[in-house]
């Protein structure tokens, strides 16, 4: 069966489309609001923010999350900041300008349309936040400051310190918290969604397992929101935290959901190298840290000096060197490789020889050190903490690290899935950044698709149920979804193997990195579709679990996560594979312009891939959604 | 290096709990706390032994999911650092080291050294936050905060939501957690009309879970993100003054 896929966009004029459109939907009256209930699963920046807003309107939602606090979401890792089109600098920014980038960044494979909506919202995104209390950085006078960041030739980041998604999510989280106070929210701390619960072709709730207590719950709405987030953990070593996983979308896909540009992932140029095979994530160092710091490497292969010791003549700036126009600033997939490049040349710095280095010298003599330490402090701090080394004195060592991911659920302009009643917000789900990510551009992705987008589209959806009940939790779609998802968590337990779920998925990590990391080519891909199902094989068999079902059991809660990330750890080899251009972050080797630049191929793969779901990972079908280019000329990226 | 642990062990809510020991072998200075644990997991797994539970997600000191007491410390011996950033090279080998849960009335165990804080949350709900209703607000330029300001606010707001501060009080008190989020929100202009009604809500909800504050200073040396116990002294003010503010408002509104 082919998938029709409807993106539902609007026609029209890019600059009116949104404002037009909004008219256009249909509303539900503000008494009737009540009569609808939303589930929304995760509580991150999208999450509590779509959650909060859709209370505020009326909605009655149900927020669901694993953590112990909705305040725990990986939003609150973010770093840098978020990106907004104010032009409060004058410095020739415009949402036009912000679009631009956003498709030049993402190397034209994004929606035109969806694009331009993110940064028309970016301007309420600042306001509402705000608004709330997040204390942004000022300038002297009270206004707010702006930094620049990779892939933009103006300053429009908008930052909090070192912790601008601390601040953001804790900004909704307090919204969130608000509503939760006044009952407009029913709240479910440590609670995992296991599979999405479809009847007739629709939506109609979710399976979640109790953490604490280990039962297996159903609850019903007339809508169903997944903003649970990225899958870059399918490499096992990533900047994502431990417990991020895949489970909430992958499931939605095996229920039919279409699942976009899988392959689409982001290595992010600035992490601290890793160590040794302990080693249980890699840490993030701001891409802001690119501002003021200089990459470099020394220009002889295998040179053992320390840094100080190297002459300012025998360094490489090499990033400087290549591209002159954007320097240090190129765009976060273009830093990475260069970097995987200058290792592979056998000029990495560090005991491992796995980093280059960043370099604070200039900076501090140019600005002075107090000014350093204002800017990342906080970061530096931690970097010493982590390798007991000091950066006001040594450069830094980095290296790319896998971080997010631009894949995801397959969403129309109304951000809902293919199937209806399904909605996927945020890093959940592939609309907006196309084969690469700007920095500072999650944080406002995620926030623009729940407080300004998700609330005004979700009600075109629900105005058609008006009257309608939902569909009782005794009914037989729920049932029988409840006892595949008891008999699914109960079989882990029965396997009684050798091995921990984390060293299988460390295993699978080391063949996704190798294969469909960085650099992918034909063989390599091959490669890892013989390798992914002879370990998922292994591991069917040999894991081991113990405890029981019935407590707060970890180490089942990690197994079923894994053994999601097999399934989708093929989907992303075969999409890499049948994706046979190099584009942002997805850079095949057979696809590259004659200085090592990624070449794309318009003329065949300017389209979404969307999957569909077999039954066999390895066998999911295409479904082709083309892209159209009617605002931005398709020209080859140059960062030069 | 080679190392003895202690670790709390407890089947559950209502389970009894104890110090059990484990051995550790071949741990390199490098490793981070937390990985520490992950090989003692993997060995207790492999042996048929249920891996010891802790919380823990993020592990940039950031989530505030982690936290142990190491040795009797709030996060262990350094400074300024949450559990998940500490790492191996503060122990010398040979050393014994005690892990606990947080232990506060208010933050029940979950399992072994995982325990409950949701009454954070109740906290919050109470009154931490700014009535901002999505769409409402006006250009951001339109407020200006000084920037002096904004920088004290922030300092406030880098709480984590950790717990450390009331593990670490004699009294399980919840004061400097409380008193951050007030000060966070009551220093700047946009949450100056909720100011007197925020302090008595929160402050009211705090003493229905945690002790009373009696200055002495744990809190503050515990917490991960250094947060001032001045902001005790403020919300101390700012709450007495409410007393007097609200009944104001009170007898306005009839």
């Amino acid at each position: 069966m082919v998938l029709e896929l409807d993106a539902k966009i609007p026609e029209g004029d890019l600059d009116t489309l949104w404002e037009k459109h909004k008219f256009d939907m249909k509303l539900v009256n503000p008494n009737n609001k009540r009569k609808f209930d939303i589930i929304v699963v995760g509580t991150g920046l999208a999450g509590a923010s779509a959650a909060a807003s859709l209370a505020e309107l009326g909605y009655k939602v149900k927020a669901f999350t694993y953590h112990d606090s909705p305040r725990r979401a990986h939003s609150i890792a973010a770093q840098g900041g978020i990106n907004a089109a104010k032009n409060y600098h004058g410095d020739g920014d415009s949402v036009f300008r912000l679009f631009y980038d956003t498709v030049k960044g993402g190397d034209y494979r994004s929606r035109e349309e969806n694009v331009y909506r993110l940064a028309e919202v970016s301007l309420n995104i600042i306001d509402q936040a705000t608004a709330q209390g997040v204390p942004f950085a000022r300038e002297y006078g009270g206004k707010l400051d702006n930094r620049s960041f990779g892939g933009a030739q103006v300053s429009r980041t908008f930052y909090a310190r070192g912790q601008t998604g601390q601040q953001l999510l804790l900004g909704a989280y307090q919204s969130l918290a608000r509503v939760v106070g006044l009952g407009q929210v029913e709240m479910h701390t440590r609670t995992e969604m296991l599979d999405v619960v479809v009847k007739d072709g629709r939506a109609v709730g979710i399976v979640t397992r109790n953490l604490i207590t280990g039962e297996i719950e159903s609850h019903s709405a007339h809508a169903v929101v997944l903003a649970t987030g990225g899958y870059s953990n399918v490499y096992y070593l990533s900047t994502n935290a431990m417990a991020c996983n895949a489970t909430a979308i992958w499931r939605a896909h095996r229920r039919g959901a279409a699942f976009a540009n899988p392959c689409y992932t982001q290595i992010h140029p600035t992490c601290i190298p890793s160590a040794e095979e302990f080693q249980s994530k890699l840490t993030l160092m701001s891409e802001s840290l690119r501002n003021d710091g200089r990459i470099w490497v020394s220009k002889k292969a295998g040179d053992d000096r320390k840094a100080n010791e190297i002459p300012e003549s025998e360094r490489d700036y090499y990033l400087e060197r290549r591209y002159p126009a954007f320097g240090n600033l190129v765009p976060r997939d273009v830093a990475s490789r260069n970097a995987e490049a200058m290792i592979n040349e056998g000029k990495g710095v560090g005991p491992l020889k796995n980093g280059v280095y960043l370099d604070f010298a200039d900076s501090i003599k140019r600005l002075g050190i107090d000014t350093i330490r204002e800017r990342y402090g906080n970061l530096f701090e931690m970097y010493e903490r982590i390798t007991d080394e000091n950066p006001y004195e040594v450069p830094m060592r980095i290296y790319p690290a896998p971080h997010y991911t631009m894949g995801g659920l397959w969403v129309d302009y109304h951000l809902m899935t293919n199937i209806p009643g399904l909605y996927a917000i945020g890093e959940a789900n592939f609309s907006d950044h196309g084969a690469n990510r700007l920095g500072a551009s999650a944080l406002m992705q995620g926030l623009a698709d729940g407080y300004f987008v998700l609330p005004y589209t979700i009600g075109d959806y629900l105005a058609g149920m008006l009257g309608d009940p939902v569909v009782p939790t005794d009914d037989a779609a729920f049932t029988e979804v409840e006892s595949e998802v008891t008999g699914r968590t109960n079989h882990w337990l029965s396997i009684n193997g050798t091995r921990s779920a984390d060293y299988f998925h460390r295993e699978l990590g080391k063949i996704m990195i190798a294969h469909c990391g960085m650099s992918r080519n034909e063989a390599g891909l091959k490669q890892a579709l013989i390798e992914i199902p002879a370990l998922y094989e292994e591991f069917k068999k040999d894991v081991k679990v113990l405890g029981s079902a019935e407590t707060f059991n970890q180490s089942l809660e990690n197994v079923q996560r894994v053994d999601d990330y097999f399934q989708l750890a093929e989907l992303m080899c075969l999409d890499a594979l049948n994706r046979e251009e190099s584009c942002g972050g997805h850079y095949r080797e057979e696809s590259q312009t004659e200085d090592g630049e990624a070449l794309r191929n318009d003329d065949d793969f300017a389209y979404v891939a969307a999957w569909e779901w077999t039954g066999d990972p390895g066998k999911a079908e295409l479904t082709k959604e083309p892209l159209d280019f009617k605002n931005v000329k398709l020209s080859q990226r140059s960062y030069k | 290096m080679d190392l003895t642990l202690q670790v709390w062990r407890q089947a559950g809510p209502n389970a009894p709990g104890r110090l059990v020991d484990y051995p550790v072998k071949d741990i390199s200075p490098d490793m981070s706390f937390l990985e520490m644990l992950d090989i003692v997991n993997e060995g207790l797994n492999a042996q048929g032994i249920e891996p010891i539970a802790f919380d823990h997600d993020c592990r940039e000191g950031i989530c505030g999911m982690c936290g142990l007491m190491i040795n009797g410390l709030a996060h262990g011996p350094q400074l300024g650092t949450a559990t998940c950033q500490l790492h191996m090279r503060k122990f010398k080998d040979g050393d014994t080291i005690v892990i606990e849960p947080w232990k506060a009335a208010g933050f029940p165990i979950v399992r072994d050294l995982a325990v409950d804080r949701s009454t954070f949350d109740r906290i919050i709900e109470a009154g931490g936050f700014i009535t901002v209703p999505t769409g409402s607000a006006s250009d951001a330029n339109l407020t200006l905060v000084p920037k002096e300001v904004a920088d004290w606010s922030m300092d406030a707001a880098a709480c984590i939501g950790c717990g450390a501060c009331v593990a670490a009080c004699p009294n399980s008190a919840a004061q400097l957690f409380t008193a951050a989020k007030i000060a966070h929100l009551s220093l700047l202009p946009q949450g100056q009309p909720e100011r007197w009604t925020r302090v008595e809500a929160m402050v009211d909800k705090m003493e229905e879970f945690f002790g009373s504050c009696t200055n002495h200073g744990e809190c503050e040396t515990a917490c991960p993100k250094e947060i001032s116990i001045d902001f005790i002294a403020l919300m101390n003010k700012d709450y007495m003054k409410a007393k007097f503010k609200n009944r104001r408002l009170v007898s306005q509104t009839g």
